[in-house]
């Protein structure tokens, strides 16, 4: 029985405010949403099957388009899962700048997220200003490899590059800038009224459930669940780094901002130690010419800035492109929440929501 | 584009057994005692465990995973698949597992042959909906249970299961044509009809 009082919309995946081609159908009750449909799929390129024909060097360059705000971690995630399956060790040098890079696009990720969150709920400003500190770390980037966007920054054995003279400088000096405009950031959303109003109490879901249904990274530390794969199961050089993992209270979205806020911070932090305890040395290892891992399969998990980012690959030991390659792609674990999350709340909590979660539909569709 | 070098398709993954002087994590070894017979191989491969068992052990297996003291895997990171078409179950179903308790991480592996149904997990761990869904879209592979059984990131309307190994990387029936003056051929021919 159709109810008069109920209305299906569509917030189709043309929309300004669903971060990419995210298509929710929401069955309302006046203002108020009873259920939530996500619809993905519309930015499927079919990576897992197209990395099954390239080589294992060439698949550097398809996983930056993945998640395509945090390249870097990407590229991450998969070369240290072959060296796992290889068993390849990577110098100590490397390990420090894949951490530094990691970190700068933490920051990254976080910055672009910060941005499109606040100006989703209102705030235009922050928006600007968020950008402009990602344009500082994308300048880094373009100077330490070439590219803004998508950065093929390493290399399965350690890195291509070595860091430019004077890099580090100025890698110190943005350090110093962010941690400035961090507060500014502060200034303007953490006490402000109008953002309190919009996300205390938005989305609240506690952590046993939060668990469950497969949340990860600051979605699932807002609801006060300490669980980072940089403590738990230390990768890249993260055992040598003294920093905090942020937990949030109540699981709502104003906790969840607090955490991703308080993860800049973090993120300076370990930068300012691996450049003061950056180590001399190669920074590639010894790699075969030809990439052939024996046969075999692993799945290996870095904390992308979106949560936990698993690689699953089989190698055949005979071929040179993989057998099965398989991403575990945080965005698309942490969307499968929206419907649970929303239920109940407004049209524009829905909105505040998807920016909450943190999703990047490169990496919900693959 | 480099060709795959590959000369015959691999008749299924190694699953090499543990080193003998390695003995299994505690939780196994309790798994093993706790429901006898439902393991059928352990593996061992560059610091991760695999634990082999058939299809209708699973939900039983999934749920002591879950709730005994040592082993507490209360995080499904991962549900996926692997094809390997020369073997007459030609699909694995690869569950990763995770403790965020105990922080060590485990793997299942099902087998299961082309449309043969995989009993549903999301009633231990409701993390897998999605990740079944997708698995089913992609694979064809029915999960018995599921509370949503549908394609997720193709079209609703889509024929096949694209990343099974006989379904091209170019799609269906595509015209795959490389060179621009081919192309242009085709159409010019298309446009004399």
């Amino acid at each position: 029985m159709f109810d008069t009082n109920e209305l299906v919309i569509n917030m189709g995946p043309q929309h300004p405010s669903t971060h990419g081609v995210l298509r929710v159908v929401l069955r309302l009750d006046g203002e108020r949403v009873i259920e939530a449909k996500v619809v993905i799929g519309y930015l499927h390129r079919g990576i897992e099957k197209l990395c099954e024909h390239r080589d294992w060097g060439q698949i550097v360059l398809i996983t930056d388009r993945m998640d395509y705000v945090a390249a870097a971690s990407n590229n991450l995630g998969y070369c240290e899962t072959v060296e796992k399956l290889m068993s390849l060790e990577v110098p100590p040098r490397a390990q420090y700048i894949r951490t530094i890079l990691a970190e700068l696009q933490r920051i990254a990720s976080h910055c672009l997220w910060l941005g499109t969150h606040a100006m989703d709920i209102g705030a235009m400003t922050v928006f600007l200003y968020a950008f402009r500190e990602r344009e500082l770390i994308l300048d880094l980037f373009e100077e330490y490899c070439g590219a803004r966007l998508t950065y093929n920054a390493m290399r399965i054995g350690g890195l291509p590059l070595d860091i430019p003279p004077r890099w580090d400088a100025k890698v110190r000096a943005f350090c110093d800038i962010l941690d400035t405009k961090v507060d500014e950031y502060e200034e303007l959303l953490t006490h402000n009224r109008i953002w309190l109003e919009r996300t205390r109490g938005v989305g609240v879901i506690g952590a046993a459930e939060a668990i469950a249904i497969g949340l990860s990274g600051p979605a699932l530390r807002g609801s006060a669940v300490p669980r980072d794969i940089r403590k738990d199961e230390p990768y890249a050089a993260y055992a040598d780094f003294a920093f905090d993992v942020p937990i949030g209270d109540a699981g709502d979205t104003y906790d969840r901002y607090l955490v991703r806020i308080e993860e800049f911070r973090q993120s300076t932090r370990i930068i300012r130690q691996a450049l003061d305890g950056l180590p001399e040395g190669p920074i590639l290892g010894k790699v075969p010419r030809l990439i052939k891992p024996p046969a075999g399969e692993t799945y290996h998990a870095i904390e992308s800035p979106k949560g936990e980012l698993g690689y699953f690959i089989v190698s055949d030991g005979k071929s040179n492109v993989p057998y099965r390659f398989r991403v575990r792609p945080p965005s698309f674990c942490n969307l499968q929440a929206l419907p649970r999350l929303v239920k109940g709340h407004l049209v524009a909590d829905v909105v505040a929501l998807i920016g909450s979660i943190d999703i990047v539909l490169g990496e919900v569709d693959r | 584009m480099p060709e795959p070098t590959r000369i015959a398709p691999p008749a299924g993954p190694t699953d090499p057994p543990p080193p003998a002087e390695l003995p299994p994590p505690v939780f196994l070894t309790a798994l093993q005692r706790g429901l006898p017979g439902t393991i059928e191989k352990l593996s061992y491969w560059v610091g991760d465990w695999t634990a082999i068992l058939p299809a209708a052990r699973l939900i039983e297996v999934a749920t002591h995973l879950r709730d005994a003291p040592g082993a507490l895997f209360n995080f499904c990171s991962d549900v996926t698949a692997s094809d390997w078409p020369p073997r007459a179950k030609r699909f694995d179903v690869i569950y990763c597992l995770y403790s965020t308790t105990l922080r060590h991480r485990v793997r299942l592996k099902v087998q299961a042959g082309d449309g043969e149904a995989v009993p549903t997990v999301t009633g231990v761990w409701p993390s897998a909906n999605w990740l079944e869904r997708e698995v089913f879209d992609l694979f064809g592979i029915p999960f018995e249970g599921h509370p949503d059984l549908r394609r997720i990131l193709m079209p609703d309307d889509w024929q096949g299961h694209p990343q099974r190994k006989d379904y091209p990387l170019e799609g269906p029936g595509e015209l795959l044509i490389e060179d621009p003056v081919d192309w242009l051929r085709v159409r010019h021919a298309r446009e004399i009809e």
